[in-house]
């Protein structure tokens, strides 16, 4: 099932997308259990019935909290024949989880999005990177998908989704197409040297004046972000199967120097992985109507 | 003998002229991107004022931004010691330095001669020095001459909790579609900057007197952000910006 593609507000923005399961005719009857990811630069809700991934919405946060979840939950519900009081549980996460005017509780993004890898990637999963819009999160899990160890960068925008929108920005890519733009080099160039967004930005604008092409800066860029990102997996220690969420999991420019970084696989799924902080609290949400 | 220093910002060059005891004249550019041409023109305006010869000129030290062509051919000392230099120069009580800079900011403690006894230097993180304020009072739609008046006038309620300078800008872009009065804004702003910079130098250890220079010096809001978060008084000297270079100026003569 491809996901359909809502029109854009911004050509550097990543188009918005609805999914539902063509597998799934009528949800009515069913047990439906829902998640809502409320992050810092996108919101998911998904829905599951008796337990099955049934429909999602993946959405850009507007500026109140409340307002991203609400509307995400209606493009979900949208089409289903279902109204938000035909849900039997929701859980509430991320960055605006305290913000889910529907939701029965909240869980932290660690906890959902380790439980949602598990379910996206398989129960071989041990090692989780989640790559947000403002934080990173290296997580150890168990082979039932719950936390045993993480670390996380959220003071720091280098190695951040809002990092990549920074360079969208400047050299006017969009979003979604930077990763693979940045592997359009013939050969690697230097990594840009400075850490800080807002100093790479100035760095950047350098690079490009000495006649480097957009490509090549985003490479260095993406370089950059990978050899942070690697650095924070490896204090906490990389243990196989190694798999990534978030949005930056969609970009193949991270993705393929990240490999490279660790020398690790990281396994692939068909399931959009940005919806993996959702769909680990619709899980979770599920799991509690089962202890009811 | 007349010296030159010069000190190459991230922003700006500065170029001081000397005599002895004596300041000749003083030239401040843009760097934009070539340091070489920027050094020659701020010395240019420097010579200009002083009205002399390139010839007269027997010695340039450069500061700041490090291993250029042009700073190769002459003398090259560090910021920290130049600004110690300088700094000492204008106030001789001065025992504890801040410098704000476009990019870079550094706290130094130094004896009565100048002499640097410890350093603490942020270059890796814009949160901090002048690019913050840069890109707050870009979020905010002011000057930053603007943004210092208006945090005069702050309440004094509104935080910033991002340390981030990138994340900062989405806070401050949030606080004002929620309509919260633009000198508060201001104030939270200077606020941020002020105890990031008060936390560098606690620790290395506040000894008086404080001394502020470089560019954000000029902002009154930030130094009185800076004094009431180390609750110490925080002294500036005349043309702080050009504290560096007038440090680099006197050790270019001392070496002789």
């Amino acid at each position: 099932v491809t996901p359909s593609t809502l029109p854009r507000e911004e050509a550097w923005r990543w188009p918005e997308t609805r999914w539902q399961s063509s597998e799934i005719g009528s949800a009515s009857g069913r047990r439906i259990a829902a998640g809502v990811d409320v992050g810092s630069v996108s919101t998911q809700a998904v829905l599951l019935a008796d337990g099955e991934l049934y429909t999602y919405a993946n959405l850009r946060t507007g500026s109140s909290s409340s307002q991203s979840a609400e509307k995400a939950m209606q493009l979900a519900l949208e089409s289903t024949g279902l109204r938000l009081q035909d849900i039997h549980a929701c859980v509430g996460t991320g960055y605006g989880r305290v913000n889910v005017p529907f939701a029965k509780c909240t869980i932290t993004e660690i906890a959902c999005h380790a439980r949602g890898a598990h379910h996206i990637y398989g129960p071989t999963v041990r090692t989780v990177l989640d790559m947000g819009g403002q934080d990173c999160k290296a997580i150890r899990c168990d082979e039932k998908g719950r936390v045993v160890d993480f670390l996380m960068n959220d003071k720091c925008a280098a190695g951040t989704g809002r990092g990549l929108e920074v360079f969208a920005e400047l050299l006017h890519v969009p979003i979604q197409e930077m990763g693979a733009l940045s592997l359009r080099v013939t050969r690697e160039p230097p990594m840009v040297s400075s850490t800080c967004v807002v100093f790479a930005k100035s760095e950047a604008l350098g690079l490009l004046r000495q006649g480097w092409s957009k490509e090549e800066t985003l490479a260095a860029y993406h370089a950059a972000m990978a050899n942070r990102l690697g650095a924070l997996l490896r204090r906490l220690g990389v243990e196989k199967d190694f798999a990534i969420t978030g949005g930056i999991a969609k970009n193949i420019g991270i993705v393929s120097r990240l490999r490279r970084e660790l020398d690790v696989e990281p396994l692939t799924a068909s399931i959009d992985p940005q919806i993996a902080g959702a769909l680990g609290a619709a899980l979770l949400a599920d799991e509690m109507l089962d202890e009811i | 003998v007349i010296a030159a220093g010069i000190d190459v910002g991230a922003k700006t060059t500065k170029a001081i002229l000397m005599d002895g005891d004596a300041i000749l004249g003083r030239g401040a550019v843009p760097t934009g991107f070539d340091q070489d041409q920027a050094a020659c023109q701020a010395l240019g305006v420097a010579r200009q004022e002083a009205a002399l010869e390139e010839s007269s000129i027997k010695k340039v030290f450069f500061t700041g931004l490090a291993g250029r062509s042009f700073a190769s051919a002459a003398g090259h000392i560090s910021s920290v010691r130049a600004a110690a230099r300088g700094t000492i120069h204008l106030l001789p009580e001065a025992r504890t330095i801040i410098d704000v800079g476009a990019e870079q900011s550094y706290s130094l403690s130094c004896d009565a001669h100048g002499a640097v006894l410890d350093f603490a230097l942020n270059e890796r993180c814009a949160a901090g020095s002048g690019a913050f304020l840069e890109a707050m009072s870009h979020a905010l739609e002011v000057t930053l001459q603007e943004l210092d008046a208006l945090a005069g006038k702050a309440s004094g309620k509104v935080r910033i909790t991002a340390q981030c300078t990138i994340f900062a800008e989405s806070e401050v872009v949030s606080l004002i579609h929620s309509q919260t009065p633009k000198p508060d804004i201001a104030g939270a702003i200077i606020d941020s900057i002020a105890s990031r910079v008060a936390a560098t130098v606690r620790g290395m250890g506040s000894t008086p007197l404080v001394v502020l220079i470089g560019g954000l010096a000029r902002c009154a809001a930030f130094r009185t952000g800076l004094q009431s978060s180390l609750e110490m008084d925080v002294q500036i000297p005349e043309n702080p910006e050009f504290a560096c270079a007038l440090g680099a100026a006197l050790i270019a003569m001392e070496e002789q």
